[in-house]
């Protein structure tokens, strides 16, 4: 259910139709519609246990129990194309934050240390780049986890609750950057209590309201 | 073949980091080895005739505990959301893993084995077969075990659940792995045992991460 006005603004990079999804015999929710393109940034709001995980989930593929339709009208695979961070920061306590990154970044063919070192100092970590992971705040490993956005080579973005643990001005800066990429043309979908100040749209979960896409 | 290279890498790396879950897997082997003399009276026949069982149940226990935590801390640390996600065959990805695992937990049992054997009254002239049985063995139980993990990796407690699951499966590479040594003792051809061994080894390396991939994505909710 994605804003009439603005369906003809860019090709949609996402349809879903009727997307619902049952976990322990709860409906977490029913018939989700919403037709997401290139620069848009969603928002995918709700009450805690409303099932915003599970939606980012099932739409980066991790999840594969739900009714309805997922279309992905993408140039290569999904997972070519996607960048997901999941609410955990997805990096081992004993590698250093460099040697987390090159291993991600050798997964998706984008091997370069000048750029890890960039994006790593990007992010307000030039100097931990050879400390473990472990020896790091929660907000810096959440961090640690974020300098993947600024890797180049992924049209489009599922973030799990990015801003969670980091600072105001980490926030800002993430933010910042989610309006570069929905800029140059990427998607983002993400899930915090945190609303952004540029035009999101919003898919609201919860126990009544079964998808919602007017433009907060 | 992507992320094959860069998985086992990481791999050895973490090994070095927190050497304890590679090395204590081998302090268990040769412990659980060396209390048989102590419980059993230490005759040298008795002792010869136990050898080839006590050395294969210890090895296969000791690989069965190691393949706990294989995939639990990616798991809990979410890094295993993030191999499912990326864009390579999980195929080649689990692969490195069993092979990183293996030089690390597995090659060190099948070198300090001899040693064992020797306790045990083994004669040298079997070491060998001993030898081959446990490098032929040993990666087989790796992916067997590995499937195990992966299937009870979502559980907290898995580790019981997945004894129970892989023990049973474990049969037949003990029976044969324990058998040839015992062929060998006997002075009996032990290469169609050895040839046995081998067989289960192409088939658990070519089909096992097949099944572990699945497993994971099962475990992870697809």
């Amino acid at each position: 259910m994605s804003d009439p006005n603005d369906r003809h603004r860019n090709p949609p990079l996402l349809q879903v139709d009727a997307l619902g999804c049952e976990r322990d015999e709860r409906s977490l929710f029913v018939g989700l519609s919403f037709t997401a393109s290139a620069g848009d940034i969603w928002q995918v709001a709700g009450p805690n246990g409303a099932g915003k995980t599970t939606l980012l989930r099932i739409l980066a593929g991790l999840f594969g129990f739900y009714e309805g339709r997922l279309h992905w009208q993408l140039p290569a695979t999904l997972r070519e194309s996607m960048l997901y961070l999941g609410h955990r920061p997805g990096l081992r306590e004993e590698l250093t934050p460099l040697e987390n990154l090159t291993w991600l970044s050798a997964l998706h063919g984008q091997k370069q240390d000048a750029a890890l070192m960039a994006a790593l100092s990007a992010v307000g970590l030039g100097g931990f780049e050879t400390l473990p992971v472990a020896h790091l705040s929660a907000g810096q490993k959440r961090r640690v986890a974020l300098a993947r956005l600024w890797l180049p080579g992924k049209p489009v973005w599922i973030l799990d609750e990015p801003f969670t643990a980091i600072d105001a001005e980490g926030v800002a800066l993430v933010e910042a950057q989610l309006r570069r990429h929905a800029a140059a043309g990427g998607l983002v979908i993400y899930t915090s209590h945190h609303q952004l100040a540029a035009d999101t749209r919003q898919i609201m979960l919860g126990a009544h309201m079964p998808g919602s896409g007017a433009p907060a | 073949m992507r992320g094959f290279n860069a998985t086992l890498q990481r791999e050895v790396l973490l090994a070095m980091r927190s050497p304890a879950e590679v090395i204590n897997p081998l302090f268990f082997f040769v412990v659980v080895v060396s209390l048989f003399p102590l419980a059993v009276s230490p005759t040298p026949d008795l002792l010869r005739e136990m050898a080839p069982g006590v050395i294969w149940v210890a090895a296969l226990l000791a690989v069965m505990l190691s393949l706990d935590g294989l995939f639990r801390t990616d798991e809990e640390t979410g890094v295993l959301d993030q191999l499912l996600v990326a864009p390579v065959e999980l195929y080649f990805t689990v692969l490195a893993k069993i092979v990183a695992h293996w030089l690390l937990v597995g090659l060190p049992l099948v070198l300090v084995a001899p040693v064992l054997g020797y306790m045990l009254q083994l004669p040298v002239s079997v070491l060998g077969t001993l030898m081959w049985g446990l490098l032929l063995g040993t990666p087989s139980l790796m992916v067997i075990g590995a499937i195990g993990a992966s299937l009870t990796v979502g559980l907290r407690r898995g580790s019981m659940l997945l004894a129970l699951l892989v023990l049973p499966l474990y049969i037949p590479v003990l029976v044969f792995g324990a058998g040839s040594l015992g062929r060998a003792l006997e002075a009996l051809p032990v290469n169609p045992v050895l040839a046995v061994l081998g067989a289960v080894l192409a088939l658990a390396l070519s089909l096992g991460p097949f099944a572990i991939a699945l497993g994971l994505r099962i475990s992870t909710g697809d």
